[in-house]
């Protein structure tokens, strides 16, 4: 396989996320798991800071083109239904499960955390597995 | 100052932390899924931003476990917890399938919304909704 620039530019971004995440804990003494900090910010959790964080993640798509990076477009995956119904169930399964992709794929799997890497895990194979049922079952059922 | 500087710092980091959402393409779902499409035509591009994150954010966290106060005086929360129990398991397959179904999760979906995006806009108030949901169980 040939190096790819897509490869790089993940990598790149990658590398700038893991940097604000340590940022965020060596700085702020605080987790960077997005959905935790979502969390408690929308349930009126005292700490400005979340929301601070949070206005910064929001903006970041204004800076993007002037900074010389991608620009932020989503190709998305079905109609308004089906995003409200996976927006549903990733609040409740981050909820129960205490972290999304930033919070166990990110920082935990970075504290060498156990738990985190298991919950990784799983939400990585039941993603995959709801990709495959979706892109290749569904059209075989329906006939498409 | 002592209020005002850590608010400051937390915007910057979330700005960093979104501009490396958008570089690497994770706030388009369509890369999400054409990495999480395993037997399809598999795409492992997003494979390198969690070895990217992991590999720049590990070292903070070994010198966070030798401190106790952050480099603004805050005290440092690293979480404790080990306990792989029914809740972490079940939670972490709920948002599996929610991740798999839309190709979005917390953070793109919170950095899309700065683009006015149709989708963002629907699903953050459902993954905002779905806290709340995932509270009303006695736990």
């Amino acid at each position: 396989m040939e190096i790819q620039p897509a490869w790089v530019e993940a990598l790149t971004g990658g590398a700038m996320i893991g940097l604000a995440a340590a940022g965020l804990l060596l700085v702020n003494g605080r987790v960077a798991g997005i959905s935790g900090i979502l969390s408690n910010a929308v349930r009126g959790t005292p700490g400005v800071w979340r929301w601070a964080f949070l206005i910064g993640l929001v903006a970041a798509p204004l800076w993007t083109p002037m900074l010389g990076l991608p620009y932020a477009i989503a190709h998305h995956q079905g109609g308004l239904i089906q995003i409200a119904l996976a927006g549903l169930l990733v609040g409740i399964g981050t909820q129960m499960g205490s972290g999304c992709t930033s919070g166990h794929g990110v920082c935990g799997i970075a504290n060498f955390s156990l738990r985190s890497l298991t919950a990784t895990v799983i939400f990585m194979v039941v993603a995959a597995a709801t990709v495959f049922v979706i892109r290749h079952l569904v059209p075989i059922v329906t006939g498409g | 100052m002592r209020e005002i500087l850590p608010i400051f710092t937390a915007g910057f980091l979330g700005l960093l932390f979104g501009l490396g959402l958008i570089t690497s393409q994770m706030t388009d779902p369509d890369r999400i899924v054409d990495f999480l499409d395993v037997v399809g035509d598999w795409d492992p591009t997003l494979a390198f931003v969690m070895i990217g994150a992991v590999a720049v954010a590990a070292p903070a966290f070994v010198i966070a476990r030798g401190r106790e106060r952050s480099l603004l005086g805050e005290t440092i929360a690293l979480p404790d917890r080990k306990r792989i129990d029914r809740p972490l398991m079940l939670g972490a397959a709920i948002f599996g399938i929610g991740w798999g179904l839309a190709g979005i999760c917390p953070g793109p979906g919170i950095a899309l919304l700065g683009t006015l995006d149709g989708g963002a806009l629907v699903f953050l108030p459902a993954v905002i909704a779905g806290m709340f949901i995932a509270r009303l169980r006695p736990s």
